[in-house]
């Protein structure tokens, strides 16, 4: 049986950083994650960062991760199993059972656990929408921009969120023709920023538009056409408004739910909260579940964006390392100041559906 | 297709290897995920659905989803977008859940 302090399960941008904090407190940390390298999904994100100076603001995500990676390996407090996947969480004992490699089974007993796990694309529901070519956008940009390789050559864009209209950019950045992004709401829910950018490229954008069926090629049994329709303002599609699209590749950016499947085996408890992407863990303001000594950040508290999903981590990890004493006299004041960063990423018209789930999740 | 040339990255790939899918010989880099190397070959179905043995391809690309189990060196319900390309590997196209040996 192996001993932890604190692990963090889960080393992307709210994992590393929970690390980071617990470490810079004194305590001893293991960072477990499943895949050969850290970094989680920032690993793809090639554009620059938002936010402040504490989040790597004008900073690629590709080089937060490499930032935040090399201060781990230097921290003499951390010890990193990659290659490992935690997939049990025994409620008895509180145990962690931990494939690694795929072959050997660990078990570890953590003295405080920080799930940083991250999040799942979410799917959508047409006809033969299960196509080879039907991708995730967030797969596409990780065979695009981690493995370098196209995803074929016309693209059709489900979702005008965030992650549709940076992907979109990015496709095309990569010599990707984008046919069109569609969007089920009446409104382009991403920044402006982003949308303005593969506007000006020339890429229609649709609103109040949704995916009617995908058809295959005979020969391959690929994705050869995509049929969309106009949905009225009761979201009932209107027939006769179809429009069809020949497209070898589908990319769907419909949002993103939690990856809380070691919450639940612990027995958090969990609220659905569609503003934060589906079920997320009720927890107190120090990122504490409702089983003591199981803390949550980033998406799997809440599907957000890497920024927040950073200082969430820092928090936790801050807190983690509170509560087993780790404090030098600057723990409160880290957190508050950490607390008034969140605050400002969630301030203004962006922030208004975050706040509007986490109020509900509090309440 | 691969991106040869790209505004912001540059693809720091493995040596180039050779492997089989479906006895037919192809080549890929080491390290790379199986479903990419496949991706590049122009490969995009992976699978055959249980019941109705409908094709499929990859769906999430970070070992998520499950979409993309494939048969590996003989071992069924691999997820080859995350599982990494080697020297020599025998690919095959899975139909159904596959069978343990």
């Amino acid at each position: 049986m192996k001993h932890a302090q604190i692990a963090v399960i889960g080393g992307g941008p709210a994992g590393l950083m929970a690390a980071l904090a617990a470490a810079e407190m004194g305590a001893g940390v293991t960072l477990i994650d499943r895949n050969s390298r850290l970094g989680g999904q920032l690993v793809k994100q090639t554009h620059k960062f938002f936010g402040s100076e504490k989040q790597y603001a004008s900073v690629r995500g590709v080089d937060i991760a490499e930032i935040l990676s090399e201060k781990i390996k230097e921290n003499p407090k951390i010890e990193v199993m990659l290659n490992s996947t935690v997939v049990a969480y025994y409620p008895d004992d509180g145990v962690l059972g931990i494939e690694v490699e795929e072959k050997k089974w660990v078990k570890m007993k953590a003295e405080r656990i920080v799930v940083a796990t991250g999040a799942s694309e979410k799917f959508l529901l047409f006809e033969n929408n299960d196509l080879p070519g039907i991708y995730g956008a967030g797969a596409v940009q990780t065979l695009m921009n981690e493995h370098g390789v196209l995803p074929g050559k016309n693209v059709l864009m489900v979702g005008a969120g965030n992650i549709g209209l940076i992907v979109s950019y990015q496709l095309m950045q990569a010599g990707v023709n984008v046919k069109a992004i569609i969007d089920a709401a009446p409104t382009i829910g991403g920044y402006w920023v982003h949308a303005s950018k593969v506007a000006r490229l020339g890429v229609p954008i649709l609103t109040s538009y949704t995916v009617k069926a995908a058809y295959p090629n005979k020969m391959t049994g690929a994705l050869e056409r995509a049929v969309i329709w106009k949905l009225d303002e009761n979201w009932k599609p209107v027939p006769g408004t179809e429009k069809v699209f020949n497209v070898d590749v589908m990319c769907i950016a419909v949002g993103l739910s939690p990856l809380a499947e070691i919450l639940w085996q612990a027995g958090c408890r969990m609220k659905y909260v569609p503003e934060l992407g589906g079920h997320v863990p009720v927890r107190n303001e120090n990122m504490e579940t409702t089983v003591p000594g199981i803390y949550v950040a980033g998406d799997v508290a809440g599907v957000e964006e890497a920024s927040s999903a950073m200082m969430e981590g820092r928090l936790a990890g801050l807190s983690a390392a509170q509560s087993l004493g780790y404090d030098d006299g600057s723990c409160e004041e880290k957190k508050a100041e950490v607390k008034r960063e969140l605050e400002n990423l969630r301030s203004g018209p962006v922030g208004e559906k975050i706040r509007k789930g986490l109020s509900k999740l509090a309440s | 297709m691969r991106i040869e040339e790209h505004p912001i990255l540059t693809f720091k790939r493995g040596r180039e290897v050779e492997f089989t899918f479906n006895g037919k010989k192809m080549k890929g880099f080491e390290g790379e995920p199986i479903a990419a190397a496949l991706h590049a070959n122009g490969v995009r179905v992976l699978s055959y659905s249980k019941k109705l043995k409908r094709p499929r391809g990859f769906y999430c690309a970070i070992g998520n989803c499950s979409s993309c189990l494939m048969t590996v060196n003989g071992e069924p319900n691999v997820r080859v977008c995350t599982e990494k390309l080697r020297e020599g590997m025998v690919i095959e196209t899975q139909e159904g859940r596959g069978e343990l040996n």
